[in-house]
């Protein structure tokens, strides 16, 4: 029994079951198989999460944030700038560098981008961890205060996407949100 | 070593007192049997106040209900984690460990006073940490990521706490030497023993890990240092966090065996295969700090792939080798019992009226087929991106400590209660109906939660409708849906867990007494006697046809399953 000693004291020299055996080697060829298939899927998928990423100081961040914003914020017909909720909305040059900035509780500020277009996404925290959940795409990432994180996002649909935080941030955890607009 | 006469009794040793369980037959010391029960009664207090705490936050999570409001959601929040996942999983381990040490090997408990010391520290840690959590300045959650700061008695309990935990896993380790040394059993020890073994192993390196992190973060809440690194943080963080689920799995899988064993008379297929399995934990399980920065920015993909896999999943071969030798185990162990017709005869005739078993087997489908699954697509290094830090996490983990370590646990504890405290189990009608209802309701907070994380809901979020949000977003009406059902599920769960509760405190406290002669156990142990002459199954013969087929459709699901979500995520946005 599993609760006595093995009955032969020599029990590694036991034979071991063909049962046994054949499952051992499913199971080592499909994790081997599981192995090289996150490997290969940098090769063959067009998903992988980049590694890009440098030490920040969070308020020198912020200042970039801010101007990135001025340079960029959309103006319409009268010349006027355009917001939504209060916040400006930003269309950053295709294939050019974008920035959210994710602090206690926004992500900030709205970006404009146009689908099939890639931009260089720089994430990072003002204060505390924050987590970057795109709805309903449904892709999650974590924001780290003090380390810029940069992702080459290229949008293949359009319309209105949420942010919405999923790293616990304190008692307004549940009011943060954001906003991604992608246009044709 | 061998200073000590072959043939002296363990009896010699001054101050020990024994006693023959007249049940098991097993050979137990009055100061190992002690410390056992208080391990598992504290164990069992912890439980039911963090599973209130658990029901409160699935109310609260019930869009129709909302329960708590924001703050104090949060605070529970917290308390529910540490409660559960620390103190009620780490109490009974401790038990646990004495249990497969002194208990099993019929050996004395080394250094009994250092084992009572390890208690008083682990509760003062345990009680410490509720006065934190409670006093409101401490709603960090479980994990305490900096740079949100609790307060200095947060971080403090838990040091407190894992060096006691510590501490009681170098009485285990003691205890083994001092069996050794008496010569209390013949060859190596027990299977479970080995498993035990294991999980003691990984826990010097869980609770290291904690202490690692845990005091240089105490020292900041004290103001002595200036800054803790976020992503250093999590990375030896969930060194203990993950890793001491790994405890957990070595525990509860050794409890399968032992359970299989003492109810069934089941006896390893091979005790080479079972101990390399229980031997991969040992070398890799650690690696599984990994799965939590696969969304992170700073670690390279390639230390994302290797960690993250336990090193080309050869700590998932150990459990999926586990899956197939404990089904196995007691399908041939039924057989010999004299179930053979068909394929499953020795399934559809077990002892589910046992909660013993009934709870055992349940805990080994779902922690498989729900936990298991689950773990491994998450762990993924692309696929994560799909579920972090989505309620889907907490789906998964419900599926492994819950309806895997959880209900294995109590399982346990329908052994424990006669054996050790030697009370019989009270209403046994409602003690057979338990394991179902608690099973049930912990599948069904995995898989809802799980389904509700597929559609984006967030973990650790008070209200999805996003009500007070800068920008509003609608989450599609089935999300609302599964946390509906989440709801019901920790509803039927809870009361599952309340009758655990009455039944175990009820049997401790008024049970009828198992040390007269004479008295019989409601829930029998095995009886060698039912056995049949011949030998079923040597390894030439061994037939498992039952066995065969339940691996065969885990397998075909577990590829189903990993290769719909490559699906889903090739249909995302592209990045890299």
């Amino acid at each position: 029994m599993a609760i006595s000693p093995p009955t032969n004291r020599l029990w590694w020299k036991d034979p071991i079951h063909g049962i046994e055996l054949f499952w051992i080697v499913i199971a080592f060829l499909w994790g081997l198989f599981m192995f090289f298939f996150m490997i290969a899927w940098h090769f063959i998928g067009q998903q992988n999460l980049s590694n890009e990423t440098y030490k920040v100081q969070p308020s020198a961040y912020v200042e970039r944030v801010d101007a990135f914003a001025e340079e960029f914020q959309v103006v319409d017909a009268a010349g006027k700038p355009v917001e939504e909720d209060g916040v400006p909305v930003v269309r950053p040059p295709a294939g050019g560098d974008a920035y959210i900035v994710a602090r206690l509780w926004e992500f900030w500020p709205i970006l404009e981008l146009k689908k099939g277009e890639s931009y260089r996404i720089h994430l990072s925290s003002a204060d505390w961890q924050h987590g970057f959940s795109l709805q309903p795409t449904n892709i999650n990432i974590s924001i780290h205060p003090g380390y810029e994180h940069i992702i080459t996002l290229t949008p293949t649909e359009s319309g209105t996407f949420g942010i919405v935080c999923n790293e616990f941030c304190g008692v307004g955890h549940h009011t943060m949100t954001g906003r991604v607009r992608v246009v044709d | 070593m061998t200073s000590i006469d072959q043939g002296a009794l363990p009896a010699a040793v001054a101050g020990t007192s024994w006693r023959i369980c007249r049940f098991s037959g097993l050979k137990i010391e009055a100061s190992a049997e002690a410390l056992i029960k208080v391990n598992a009664v504290a164990a069992v207090l912890f439980l039911a106040l963090g599973g209130l705490m658990g029901l409160l936050v699935a109310l609260t999570r019930w869009p129709a209900v909302q329960l708590l409001p924001a703050e104090w959601f949060y605070l529970v929040l917290t308390g529910h984690g540490a409660n559960v996942l620390l103190f009620w999983i780490i109490f009974f381990e401790i038990a646990v460990l004495y249990f497969a040490s002194a208990v099993i090997l019929g050996s004395r408990l080394a250094a009994p006073k250092v084992a009572w010391f390890a208690f008083l520290l682990m509760v003062v840690g345990g009680v410490m940490a509720n006065y934190a959590v409670l006093r409101g300045d401490s709603t960090v959650m479980f994990t305490s990521y900096p740079p949100m700061q609790a307060s200095q008695w947060f971080y403090l309990s838990l040091i407190i706490f894992a060096v006691g935990a510590l501490i009681a896993v170098f009485v285990f380790f003691a205890t083994l030497v001092v069996a050794k040394n008496e010569n209390t059993y013949e060859g190596s020890v027990p299977l479970v023993t080995f498993g035990a073994i294991t999980a003691g192993i990984i826990a010097v390196f869980t609770l290291a890990s904690g202490a690692i992190i845990l005091i240089p973060t105490w020292l900041w809440s004290l103001g002595l240092i200036s800054n803790i690194d976020t992503l250093m943080y999590k990375v030896v963080w969930w060194g203990m966090g993950h890793s001491s689920q790994q405890i957990n799995v070595s525990a509860h899988v050794s409890i399968w065996y032992a359970i299989g064993a003492m109810v069934l008379g089941a006896k390893p297929l091979s005790e080479k295969v079972s101990r390399m399995a229980f031997f991969m934990y040992i070398l890799f399980l650690q690696l599984a700090s990994a799965h939590h920065i696969l969304a992170e920015p700073g670690m390279s993909s390639s230390w994302k792939i290797v960690n993250t896999s336990y090193m080309m999943y050869l700590a998932v071969m150990g459990s999926m080798i586990h899956g197939l030798t404990v089904p196995g185990a007691i399908e041939a162990a039924q057989r010999r019992n004299g179930f053979t017709r068909g394929a499953f005869e020795w399934l559809t005739k077990a002892p589910w009226g046992n909660p013993a078993f009934a709870g055992m087997f349940l805990s080994l489908v779902m922690f498989g087929f729900i936990g298991g699954i689950s773990g491994v697509v998450l762990g993924t290094e692309q696929l994560n991106v799909l579920m972090h830090n989505t309620i889907y996490v907490p789906g998964h983990f419900h599926g492994t400590v819950v309806a895997g370590t959880t209900l294995a646990f109590m399982a346990m504890t329908y052994l424990v209660v006669p054996l050790i405290f030697q009370r019989d189990i009270l209403w046994p009608g409602l003690a057979r109906w338990q394991p179902f209802v608690f099973g049930i309701g912990a599948g069904g907070i995995s898989l809802f939660m799980m389904g509700a994380g597929t559609l984006g809901v967030a973990r650790r979020h008070w209200d999805i409708s996003l009500t007070d949000a800068a920008h509003a977003y609608e989450f599609p009406a089935a999300a609302y849906l599964m946390m509906g059902l989440n709801g019901i599920s920790a509803i039927l769960a809870a009361v599952g867990g309340v009758m655990f509760i009455v039944i175990v405190v009820g049997s401790i406290l008024a049970g009828p007494r198992l040390d007269r002669m004479g008295a019989k156990l409601t829930f029998p142990l095995h009886d060698k006697g039912r056995e049949s002459v011949s030998e079923y199954g040597s390894h030439g013969t061994l037939k498992l046809p039952g066995t065969i087929i339940l691996v065969g459709i885990f397998f075909a699901c577990f590829m189903l399953y990993y290769f719909v979500n490559w699906k889903y995520l090739s249909e995302l946005w592209l990045f890299r």
